[in-house]
This record gives structure tokens, sequence and C-alpha cells, in this order.
């Protein structure tokens, strides 16, 4: 450091503040329309654009006054919350899988638990519309369901299996050798230790779901959820609305994503299972 | 790790097995028997026969589309990759740990916003008498077309991309042998070229996942392409929505969707054969 002349120095300087300013360029370039989203949405012009015209809530008025945007809204939550837990379930049962097992075709077992979101959704989704519409499941919710999981479930399944991972596998065998099933062993040690990042995959999941809206827009038919709604937004008319919709599923989303985040970070997740038992 | 087969561990392992044996594998599994049904009378049949693979193999519009997918992705991939590591390399080597903890959470809000509603956005920015024809108005310029061009479509593969690409290259560096780094500048290895001879080898497999990824987003996203790029031209993944939302031509959508699966899987080879090259010495 000493043999260092101030002239390397002060190039060295140079190179992190433009470095920093790049940091800064990027993230100004990858929030500017998340922004500018939230900023027109309360902006009274029909074509949004500088100068700012009224501070207006008349589209959210708009979108609030649109039935179709409430219907869309009840199907989102609906399959949402669904997708949720569902994909919530197999992933977690997948990542116990690959925790505790080794079996022949667990590399094409786990392949499976986690390609869906590495196919392109224009492909899933015509693959699921043809396919389900085969078996007499497409245009309803369900069918955006089933779709929904198959994305979701590998999202559930590694933030999972990343939680097992900081667990000490003797754990499980502990308690066996105390006499506990596997069923109770499953029950008080494992689920319990899990617990954080199985909330968390359920808001993850959740939260994923609420977004998508290119497989929804293939299979759902008639039960347009909200994403599918704002593409349809996009088609016709471009309004602001689209801004308002934006706006208050990012709050959404981002609650769900901050709740998570609380979840998979937050202390005392080891000290309190314990406890929970003890009644 | 002991008894393969009991109730126990089924009920865990099979949900999962079945569900995307059922919804995954199935549905992806009938696209290739589809892609040989015939269409009649706005009817589709089940069939075997090879029409739909003429059919769609003889336009020149669908290699003319496929030509300009390929290369526009390709492009969004080198595009992406080289715009956002000095991003992911200064997030990595020149902020404190609490700073990269931000940076990594900023760059996390973007997978939960909208897609739809970021395209609608930049919209906003690129029309005509946008937010940047206005600037540039400010200084006497313009307006110019900015919307409806490929570069709008490169910036909407950018906003998809853009975010996952700088997080996969951060990963990549993150695990980088710092004492390889100090190693380089003892031996008087300047800035630029440990960055190259050092950073960039050792960062070599994520760097090639990261725009591998940013390949197969770019390749089958239809969202950009329309609302910025106008739909011209024309990219496989407008074909098949096309296709498929007017008439009943979805045994030739099925054709488009395999080819693009079968490109994907080549292109996911090559690039993974790349990464891991020489990796075993």
């Amino acid at each position: 450091m000493s043999d260092k002349d101030t002239a390397s120095i002060n190039r060295n300087r140079a190179v992190d503040v433009a470095l920093l300013a790049y940091i800064v360029l990027s993230y100004a370039f990858v929030f500017a329309p998340i922004a500018a989203s939230f900023v027109f949405s309360f902006n009274s012009d029909r074509f949004p654009s500088i100068p700012l015209g009224q501070f207006s809530l008349e589209w959210y008025r708009a979108v609030a006054s649109d039935p179709l945007v409430w219907q869309g809204l009840r199907n989102t939550l609906f399959v949402g919350v669904i997708v949720g837990v569902v994909a919530t379930a197999l992933g977690f049962g997948a990542a116990y899988t690959d925790f505790r097992y080794r079996f022949f075709g667990k590399q094409v077992y786990l392949a499976l638990a986690l390609l869906p979101p590495t196919i392109p959704v224009v492909i899933l989704g015509l693959a699921m519309l043809a396919y389900l519409s085969r078996i007499n499941l497409s245009g309803n919710a369900l069918s955006v369901i089933i779709a929904h999981v198959v994305i979701c479930a590998p999202f559930a399944m590694a933030i999972i299996r990343l939680r097992l991972s900081q667990m000490d596998p003797d754990l499980e065998a502990a308690a066996w050798n105390l006499g506990a099933s596997e069923w109770a062993a499953m029950r008080h040690v494992i689920i319990p230790f899990a617990k954080p990042a199985i909330f968390g995959a359920l808001f993850i999941t959740m939260a994923v779901s609420f977004d998508e809206f290119a497989i929804a827009w293939f299979v759902s038919g008639l039960n347009e959820t909200l994403p599918v709604k704002v593409l349809g937004f996009l088609q016709g008319q471009v309004s602001p609305r689209i801004n308002a919709i934006g706006t208050f599923v990012f709050v959404t989303s981002m609650t769900l994503v901050i709740l998570a985040q609380i979840l998979l970070t937050g202390r005392g997740a080891k000290a309190r299972p314990g406890a929970d038992e003890q009644e | 790790m002991r008894r393969s087969l009991t109730l126990y561990g089924l009920t865990f392992s099979l949900p999962l097995l079945i569900w995307q044996l059922l919804f995954f594998v199935f549905p992806l599994v009938f696209l290739v028997a589809l892609s040989f049904w015939t269409v009649k009378n706005f009817r589709m049949q089940p069939d075997i026969d090879a029409v739909n693979w003429v059919t769609m193999y003889g336009r020149p519009l669908f290699w003319q589309a496929y030509g300009i997918t390929f290369a526009m992705s390709a492009a969004a991939a080198a595009l992406v990759s080289a715009l956002a590591f000095p991003c992911s390399y200064a997030i990595a080597f020149k902020l404190s740990e609490t700073g990269r903890r931000w940076a990594v959470f900023l760059m996390v809000i973007p997978f939960f916003t909208s897609y739809l509603v970021r395209v609608y956005s930049w919209q906003i920015f690129l029309s005509d008498a946008g937010i940047i024809n206005v600037m540039l108005g400010w200084v006497g310029l313009g307006p110019y077309g900015l919307l409806n061009t490929v570069g709008a479509t490169m910036i909407g593969y950018l906003t998809l991309t853009f975010p996952l690409v700088v997080l996969l290259q951060l990963f990549s560096l993150a695990f980088i042998d710092r004492t390889l780094i100090e190693a380089a500048h003892n031996l008087r290895c300047g800035r630029l070229r440990t960055v190259f001879a050092v950073i960039i080898p050792s960062a070599r497999v994520g760097l090639v996942i990261a725009a591998l990824f940013a390949f197969i987003l770019s390749f089958g996203d239809f969202v950009s392409p329309i609302y910025l790029g106008g739909g011209d031209p024309t990219t496989l993944s407008i074909l098949i929505t096309d296709t498929t939302k007017s008439g009943q031509q979805w045994p030739r959508a099925a054709v488009i969707a395999l080819t693009m699966i079968g490109t994907l899987m080549a292109v996911a080879f090559a690039a993974v054969r790349f990464a891991y090259k020489g990796r075993t010495k």
C-alpha cells in the first residue's frame, strides 16, 4: 500500500467514482419505468408526458369503478392464494425429498422440480392451453391454478431447500433415536425448523402468481386475472389506468415480499419451535 | 438414505412428481403430438400428418422470423451482459457489505413489479410526445420516432433481463478467490487486465449462464416486440400468439413452439459446454 504513488491513487479514485456512478445509472434505468408508472398514476393527462398535469385520482377512480377490474382482482387473489398453498406444499415435499433421500433417477426428479421456469411462457402457455382443453380443464380459474403451480413450485422448492441445507441432518436422526416416529420428527423437528422458509415460499409464490400474465392469458378464457386485464388495456385503449393498477399491484407484491424477507431473515426462528412444543 | 420405498417418503416425494408429470411433461409431449394433427373446417383432428411441419418450414416468413428472433435475442444477451458487468463488478468489489445487501435487495424488487406495467411505462418515455422527446425538444432536437423500433424492443429486453443478469453475475463474482486478484495486483497486473485475465475467466460459468438466461427470456418474450417494437419485425413469439389466438391453427403454433424448444436446448447445451470447457483439468 505505502509504495503506491499518489498518481495511481488518484487514478483509482476516478475509476471508483466512475464505477459508483455506473451503479447509480444502472439502478436509474431499472427504476425509471417503475417510478414513472407511480408518478403518472396520479397525473391527470390522458397521454402522460412531461410537464406533469394536475394531481388527480381519476385513474384510480376509473379503475375502482370498473367491475371487470374487480372481477379480475378477485380471480387473481383466489388463484394466487390457492397457488401459493399448493405450490408451497409440493415444493416442501420436493425440498425434503432432496434433503433426505438419495435414489436412482434423482437428477431427473430434480430437473422436473426446477426446470419449468426456464421454459418460455408462450410455449408453456400454448402447451397448457392445448393439453388442458383436451382434458376439458381449460378456460377457467382451475386451469390458471394448475399452470401457475407448475411454474411456482420450483421457487418454493428452492427457498425451502436452502433453509433445510442450514439444518444439521443429524437432528432428525436424533429425534428418531429418542423414539420419535418419522411423522413425529417431521412435525416437531423439520417443519418448525423450515417454518420461516415455508411462509417465505408461500408469499413469494403468491407474488409470482399475482404478476404472471402470459400463461394466464392463454388458458384463462373468460376468467381473466388482473395481469391479463392489464394486457387487455395495453392492447386496446392505452390509458393511464395501467399505472393505477400497476402501482396497486406493486404495493401488494412488495408487501408480500417484505413479509417473506422478514420471515426468512428473522432471528429466533430457531429458539421458538421448542417453546411451541412445551404446551 | 436407508429404505427406499416407504409411505412416509412417498407422501413427500410423489405429489410434485405427479403434478409436474401431469401438467408439465404431458403438455409438452402433447405439443409434439399436436404438431402432427390436421385442421379441417376449423376443427382439429387427431392425425399423423407432417403437413404442419411442411407448411411452416416452407414459408420464407417463418425463417425470416426465426433469423430475426435469434439475432435479436443473441444481441440482447450480449448487450445486457456487457452493460450489466460493470454494474455487478462495482457492486461486488466497490461497495461495503451493507451497500451490497441493499444493492441486491433493490435489484430483486423489479421481479415483483409487473413487466407489462414497466413496458407501458417505457411507452410513456419513448412515444413521439413522450418524456425523452420533450427533453430533447428543450435542447432543440427531435422529435425522433423512438417507439416501434428495434431499439425500443431492446430496451424492453433489457428491462426484462437486466436485474436477473446482474444478480447472477454478482453471485458468480462473489465466489471469486480474492487472493487471486491480490496476486495479480502484486504481480503488477493492470486494473483492466486483471478484469479480463483473472476476474472474467474465474467467473466464466456464472457469466455464461447469465447470458444464457438473458437469451432464453428474450427469445420467448412477446410483450416487448409487440408493444415497444410495434410488432415489426415479427418474432417467433408473436407468430405463436397470433397463430394461437386467431383461428384454430394450434398445430402450426405447436410447430413453432417445438422449433423454439429445440433451438433453446441446443443453445443451452452449447452454452453449458462452453461455460465448463477446460474445467475438468
